[in-house]
């Protein structure tokens, strides 16, 4: 009978969805319980793990905020997420614009060979970078991160600029030329206020790429106070061998579930312009 | 072959949006029924219902008599061609032919025979081991219909299958179209919104707006008799003339008000004066087309008059002429309801 | 940049400049683009290149050219034999899995039901969140007293009183756990890659199908698979790339312990060259990498064209 078929169906594919969220999410949902408890509570291996048999505290949170670094690398990942976004954005954006409309054939294969630099691996370069960082005076500091990620973060944007702007019909800009601008100021004044949405997925990924990269903030920054969260949190906030897990599964939590937010958002055109980008090359 | 029925058939679409609104269907044996419709009507919403594509709301579908509304639709014996045509891409034309048979478990032996007298009946033997990606439009359309008919199917379904077709090859297509389904003898239903295509196809046309058939019946009569203004304007290029006269709207075919000697040489019966003041002459080669008004009838409203080129009047714009219209060629509507409404005599205005 | 222009038409003397003439613009545009990358990857690659053929450490100033041998000795290095070995494993063996998991879980989606938004935040999480910070989450979650794994199973009755895994601290587990935290990483990129590629299928061939007669199966197999197919593989390929070349997860759990049984070519690299100093070492031990990732890049930009079926 078709009817119970169909409702076999719906069950069995709501169990798959299910499962899978489930398996996704579950380690988030268990640092949100982890960092509410206390820790006499925690560290009993007798107590059912997913009840709190004392009640919560936010003890944890407090000393992540008070006594650890935490604050002062959310500071400094703030920042170098700001600036490596600005610096992204003005040399990622002409270039993405340039690829798409004014390079031909030859710029096909310069956005292709653009891309695959991403594909680089920072297992490479970091070695080299580390002593041209330290050539250059930037060892343990900040700058050397600004300096270095948009390695990833340019070719990436790049490409998924490229992607957007090659979606833009020419006409737009064509009937602002006839109107009176340069080939230049109708980018300006045209396509990139016609490109909000595109230029905003740049800057979510961009500050998404910078605050998940842990190589190259480990490699180049060794004083604890410098570090960015990425780094600082699972090498940092542990005192000898003990971790102290409220407080860092406090941290995790805080510093991934909030981006993964914002992200969800710009997720669509991601796809969008991954998908045009990939395969009209 | 088989008929197909409907009986007060509903979709409702999320959002409370009525795509079909009560449809009451009765196709014979063997006809070519074409729904015909602008875009939003419901024609394929209706269409995708009788395939088991979309669940009605409420309604019963028949197919041979049987009641088919919780069949899905490969137990329904019909095959569909789609707009797009819908071949596998990356099948060969014999592999695409040869799915249904395969589908239905059909001995192995057999399907190549079958795919091969599909393929020849529609001329696309050597295309058999392209892939779609390489064919022209015409030959994906015939591939298409080939793969249609490949299991002898009771009902054929086909939604626009000529719109994507060069406007050069549309002609000759619906020719073979027609030849085809009348070899077979298989009951077809056809969407469309292009009226030419309709009268040329159908046994008979049900003409169709906001879900609802407006009118179901032999090309001639829906033309000739058109049940209400909106089935009076969508068939016939340039569309009907609908003016307000004298608190009724009174309906003429573009090819049916001539110069006074013209229109009596066209045929017998008494004929209603109309004076027509040209505005603007286009010439198109087989025909003039005059835009104008009847000053005496209805002054603000533009009219449109179609000459074929046997009419060797001399027509000038900024002038005024006697033309003329046969009392049987003038139909009346309800202005508020749009429906029609019984002759009458017409009264001058002016 | 100059100011864009503002001419009416009539004003006469508008001489075209710069921002006019399309091929110097373009080039003008892509420059710093060019240029950046040429100098903060370009050089240092080649830089990497020039370390694995020479003699350098921290505290060496003039390197020393000694051709091959660095790379032999690497060879005859068991740990970068057993290192080499673990990458494979690592990267096919989850990939393997990921992309299976991920096409089930593509396909289960495709169907309507509420709160989508809800499930795909979910479904993404593990990507977007930073994942030095998941792993700890993982951690957490393996640890060898508190592991809530072990609890529930055990209360569950699955594990027996003496089953008490520890799943990073024994050599088989061990992997095995790190190719677990890595699908659950990388699962969300293939999903939605994959989800992409289904939904650019035509809902004509899936209907064109169902009147055909398809079957459940049969319409999975010979229709949406082989459609998805060539997206499939760029995302695999994509999750390759990524795997062979990543050493967080490994870092931050295991650090490629217990007893070097989860080291990968790049955490080894990472230990060689920056821990330990040996930067001609470690380079020669990142640079293995590089005839992997060309032939996956080549690979995948002949899917990533092939992708366009119809």
């Amino acid at each position: 009978m078709v009817g119970a078929r169909k409702v076999a169906g719906g069950v069995a594919n709501f169990g798959v969805v299910a499962a899978f969220t489930g398996f996704a999410a579950f380690p988030f949902a268990w640092m949100a319980i982890t960092m509410f408890k206390q820790t006499k509570d925690l560290l009993d291996p007798n107590h059912n793990p997913f009840v709190y048999h004392a009640p919560p505290t936010l003890e944890h949170l407090r000393v992540l905020f008070e006594d650890t670094l935490f604050v002062r690398w959310v500071g400094n990942t703030l920042l170098v997420g700001v600036l490596v976004v600005l610096i992204t954005l003005l040399i990622a954006v002409p270039a993405g614009y340039a690829l798409a409309r004014l390079t031909g054939a030859a710029g096909e294969r310069l956005g292709i060979g653009i891309f695959l630099t991403y594909l680089v691996p920072t297992t490479i370069l970091f070695i080299p970078l580390s002593r041209l960082v330290a050539a250059l005076g930037l060892q343990d500091s900040l700058w050397a991160l600004v300096l270095v990620y948009p390695s990833f973060t340019v070719p990436f944007c790049t490409w998924l600029l490229m992607g957007f702007f090659k979606v833009i019909p020419k006409d737009v800009e064509e009937a602002a030329m006839i109107d009176g601008h340069s080939r230049f100021g109708a980018f300006v004044r045209v396509i990139l206020p016609m490109s909000v949405a595109g230029l905003l997925t740049t800057v979510i990924f961009s500050f998404t790429l910078v605050m998940q990269e842990f190589v190259y903030g480990l490699t180049f920054i060794t004083t604890s106070k410098n570090l960015t969260l990425s780094v600082g949190v699972p090498t940092f906030l542990v005192r000898g061998d003990v971790y102290f897990w409220g407080s860092l599964m406090g941290a995790c939590f805080i510093a991934s579930v909030p981006i993964a937010i914002l992200y969800n958002l710009f997720v669509d055109r991601f796809i969008a312009g991954f998908t045009v980008g990939a395969v009209k090359g | 072959m088989a008929t197909v029925e409907t009986r007060a058939l509903r979709k409702e679409f999320t959002g409370h949006t009525m795509a079909v609104d009560g449809v009451d269907l009765a196709i014979n044996e063997g006809e070519f029924l074409v729904l015909l419709g602008p875009s939003g009507c419901g024609k394929t919403t209706l269409l995708r219902m009788i395939a088991g594509l979309e669940h009605q709301t409420s309604g019963d579908i028949l197919i041979g008599g049987r009641l088919v509304n919780e069949l899905p639709p490969r137990a329904r014996k019909i095959a569909m061609v789609f707009q797009s045509y819908a071949l596998y891409p990356h099948l060969s034309v014999a592999s695409n032919i040869a799915f249904p048979l395969k589908a239905q478990g059909a001995p192995r032996a057999s399907i190549a025979g079958e795919v091969e007298r599909a393929a020849r009946m529609f001329g696309i033997e050597r295309l058999l081991q392209r892939k779609p990606r390489q064919l022209s439009g015409g030959e994906r359309q015939r591939v298409a219909l080939a793969r249609a008919m490949v299991r002898h199917p009771d009902v054929f379904l086909l939604d626009e299958p000529l719109s994507n077709l060069d406007a050069k090859l549309r002609n000759l297509a619906r020719d073979e179209l027609k030849q085809f389904q009348r070899r077979l003898g298989t009951t077809t239903i056809y969407v469309t919104h292009d009226q030419v295509e309709a009268m040329g196809l159908g046994d008979r046309i049900a003409v169709m707006s906001g879900g609802k058939v407006r009118q179901l019946g032999p090309p001639q009569e829906v033309y000739d008799e058109p049940a209400d203004t909106f089935v009076a304007g969508f068939l016939g290029s340039p569309p009907m003339n609908l003016v307000h006269v004298d608190g009724v709207v009174a309906g003429f075919r573009p090819e049916q008000l001539l110069p006074a000697a013209a229109a009596a040489s066209e045929g017998s019966g008494p004929t209603v004066p109309m004076r027509f003041a040209v505005e603007r002459v286009e010439h198109l080669g087989a025909g003039r087309l005059l835009y104008g008004t009847l000053p005496d009838h209805a002054p603000n409203e533009k009219v449109i008059v179609s000459l074929a080129y046997t009419v060797h009047s001399t027509i000038e714009a900024g002038r005024t002429y006697d033309f003329r219209v046969h009392e049987s060629n003038l139909k009346f509507f309800d202005p508020d309801t749009g429906l029609r409404v019984p002759a009458r005599p017409l009264r001058r205005t002016g | 940049m100059t100011a864009p222009a503002l001419p009416r038409l009539g004003v006469a003397s508008r001489a075209a400049g710069v921002a006019d003439s399309e091929s110097w613009l373009g080039r003008l545009m892509l420059a710093p683009a060019v240029l950046y990358i040429v100098l903060v990857v370009g050089v240092p690659f080649l830089m990497a290149i020039g370390y694995s053929f020479s003699s350098v450490t921290v505290g060496t100033s003039t390197p020393r050219f000694v051709g091959l041998e660095n790379f032999k000795n690497a060879l005859q290095d068991p740990a970068f034999l057993r290192a080499l070995g673990n990458t494979f494993i690592f990267s096919l063996g989850s990939q393997t899995l990921v992309i299976v998991l991920a096409s089930i879980l593509a396909i289960a989606l495709q169907r309507k039901f509420r709160g989508k938004w809800l499930v795909r935040l979910l479904i993404l999480l593990p990507w977007v969140a930073p994942i030095s910070l998941g792993s700890i989450g993982w951690m957490w979650i393996f640890d060898p007293i508190y592991s809530v794994i072990n609890w529930t199973l055990r209360h569950v009755g699955i594990f027996g009183p003496d089953t008490w895994p520890i799943w990073l601290g024994q050599p088989n587990l061990a992997m095995a756990s790190i190719i677990g935290v890595h699908v659950w990483r990388t699962m969300p990129l293939a999903t939605v890659i994959s989800l992409g590629g289904l939904s650019s299928i035509p809902q004509d061939i899936h209907d064109a199908a169902d009147v055909d007669g398809a079957g459940f199966f049969r319409h999975l197999f010979v229709i949406t698979l082989p459609l998805v197919l060539p997206i499939l593989l760029v995302a695999v390929l994509f999750g390759l790339v990524f795997s062979i070349t990543d050493m967080i997860v490994v870092y931050v759990l295991t650090r490629g312990g217990p007893f070097d049984s989860t080291q990968v070519l790049a955490s080894l690299a990472f230990f060689k060259g920056i821990d330990g100093g040996d930067l001609s070492g470690g380079a020669a031990v990142a640079l293995f990498l590089l005839p992997v990732l060309a032939i996956c890049a080549v690979l995948l930009l002949r899917l990533a064209r092939r992708a366009e079926v119809v």
